[in-house]
């Protein structure tokens, strides 16, 4: 099997963002950024699939140089090839000038499945997937958290609402969005790091995709979330909040 | 291109609450008797005539043997062929996991992006919705010129349409081969029976991400045991597998709302929220002032976990006895 991989380069979780200055964007300065969770174990399901069915595994990502870091950490933990389409304008696309862009370059491949997280962690959009699957023509299913290859395709398990699930029979190609939790993330082992030195990264451009397009839905502002609920605050050593806490609890939540 | 189409999800004859939801906001986006309110399935005799009672404008029953059971394909061909015959300015969904699985694709085939989970609207229309895990908002506006797609969040938006005279309902068939729809879905089902339900315990404490490691839970069921709680998690640690499934909270797991709510190391991603925000009384316990669990809490505490539920626990101890 012949699986693509769409990855995502993300603020790290644990980084404060800031509001830039134009508050249009968040501060990158000083920022750090990591491997979109959820296209962790996207990767993880196509390495899996590979280990079982042979095949090749290659990383898909768009974004300015500095997602190199993030591209070597897919080849380090097992991705054989990946690609980099190199472009500066990521945060001035909407979810369809990005998933143009990556559904050129997978196009290319001809890949048997493609596979992405269900969505990103800094802009939660959760499409781009679904679109990359419209513009290829390929059938597609979201929120999966497991693939079984089978005679005439693959056939997945599918994440209901309210811990209900569902099996879905597909033909290949197709396009999977991979839900968390499925399997469990490997690590990079030193001689993967050492390994995905020597690993081809493919350089392709937004121009030479010829994926470019005005946007339909611009970002146009970024504020803080207007609190809705007063929340009392509770300071001082851990000794002190406890106490005050239990106090809360006994007097005014009455549940002790 | 005027007027607004929602589209209302029924399953097995029942709507849920947060169809009516986007109803409700489809009637900001547009005069009342200029939203029309669409449903799919193979029989939606019941369901349209439940909507009509509610929405003052136009009802169409969208109907078609192979809509019976959902698929992308499917939703999408009979959209598609509704929206260009109804041209609407805007488009309104529900933002449920169904939702979120064809309205990508159907606003692809309009050339134009859903604006996904979004939680207010004000004059533009701006459309607001959350970015960077709940932690900012950002304000979308739509600059294309085909029909505005939107999905709204769960709890958004008021469930309170009403309408004084009934809405007019129509069928419409749209023109569906089984050759065109590619997957094959089979019967829903749970994983097992679950062994823990946690929407009946009156007090629960829930863990998340910031126990680091899976050898401090035992802090945190300390506190659970102390209180006489039921110990709940957020996703990330049941995907970690070090909790049990059966004890998550959130969209994917239970829907809980006890009298007391601890969310210890939880930041509070809105599918950890939507299972839990209708708590009575909500205690955050977490590293980062600018955690979304904040938003929720009645009770804040900003600090190390593993340094205020011992304590925490500890305080407990002494008043119960």
């Amino acid at each position: 099997m012949k699986i693509i991989v769409a990855i995502k380069q993300v603020p790290d979780r644990d980084a404060p963002v800031r509001i830039d200055t134009a508050g249009t964007w968040i501060d990158e300065s000083d920022l750090q950024y990591a491997l979109n969770e959820p296209d962790a174990y996207a990767l993880e399901e196509a390495l899996q699939l590979k280990e079982k069915h042979g095949g090749e595994v290659i990383a898909l990502c768009a974004g300015p140089e500095s997602v190199g870091t993030t591209i070597r950490e897919a080849l380090a933990k097992g991705a054989d090839r990946a690609i980099h389409i190199a472009c500066d304008d990521l945060g001035a696309r909407d979810a369809l000038g990005v998933a143009r862009l990556l559904a050129a370059a997978a196009k290319q491949e001809s890949p048997d499945l493609i596979l992405t997280g269900l969505q990103s962690e800094d802009l939660g959009q959760g499409q781009t997937g679904v679109i990359v699957a419209e513009l290829l023509g390929l059938p597609h299913a979201t929120l999966i958290l497991h693939i079984e290859k089978t005679d005439a395709g693959i056939e997945v398990k599918r994440e209901l609402e309210e811990g209900w699930f569902q099996n879905i029979q597909l033909p290949t190609p197709a396009v999977l969005t991979i839900q968390s939790g499925g399997n469990k993330l490997r690590y990079a082992t030193l001689m993967g790091i050492k390994r995905a030195r020597m690993k081809e990264v493919k350089q392709l451009t937004a121009a030479e995709l010829g994926a470019d397009g005005n946007p339909v839905v611009v970002l146009e502002e970024i504020v803080l979330p207007t609190k809705k609920k007063s929340t009392q605050m509770l300071t001082g050593t851990p000794k002190e909040v406890a106490a005050a806490l239990v106090e809360k609890l006994r007097f005014e939540v009455r549940v002790l | 291109m005027s007027g607004v189409l929602v589209v209302i999800e029924q399953r097995a004859g029942k709507i849920s609450r947060i169809s009516w939801e986007a109803l409700s906001a489809a009637q900001r986006l547009g005069a009342a008797d200029s939203v029309t309110a669409a449903v799919l399935g193979a029989q939606t005799e019941a369901a349209a005539a439940e909507i009509a009672a509610k929405a003052p404008g136009k009802v169409i029953r969208v109907e078609h043997p192979l809509l019976a059971q959902y698929t992308a394909d499917g939703f999408v061909l009979a959209l598609q062929q509704l929206i260009q015959k109804e041209s609407p300015a805007y488009v309104v969904l529900p933002h449920t996991y169904q939702v979120r699985d064809y309205a990508p694709a159907l606003a692809t085939r309009f050339g134009q992006v859903l604006i996904g989970d979004v939680t207010g609207i004000a004059e533009g229309p701006v459309f607001t919705r959350q970015i960077m895990q709940g932690r900012l908002n950002g304000n979308y506006r739509p600059t294309g010129e085909g029909p505005c797609f939107v999905s709204v969040q769960a709890g958004a938006f008021p469930a309170d349409s009403s309408a004084s005279s009934a809405a007019t309902i129509a069928t419409f068939t749209p023109t569906i081969d089984a050759s065109q729809i590619r997957t094959k879905p089979s019967e829903p089902f749970r994983a097992g029976a679950q062994a823990v339900d946690l929407s009946s315990a009156p007090m629960i404490v829930a863990v998340g991400r910031g126990i680091k490691d899976q050898g401090n839970i035992p802090l945190v069921e300390a506190l659970a045991t102390a209180l006489g709680a039921e110990l709940g998690a957020s996703r990330p640690i049941c995907d970690n597998g070090w909790l049990p499934m059966e004890r998550q909270i959130g969209s994917s797991g239970q829907t809980v709302a006890p009298k007391l709510y601890i969310a210890a190391g939880i930041s509070g991603a809105i599918q950890h929220l939507v299972g839990m925000k209708a708590s009575q009384c909500i205690v955050a316990i977490n590293r980062d002032r600018a955690a979304p669990i904040f938003e929720v809490a009645d009770y804040g505490i900003v600090g190390d976990l593993m340094e205020v539920v011992p304590a925490l626990t500890e305080a407990v101890k002494a008043a119960r006895q």
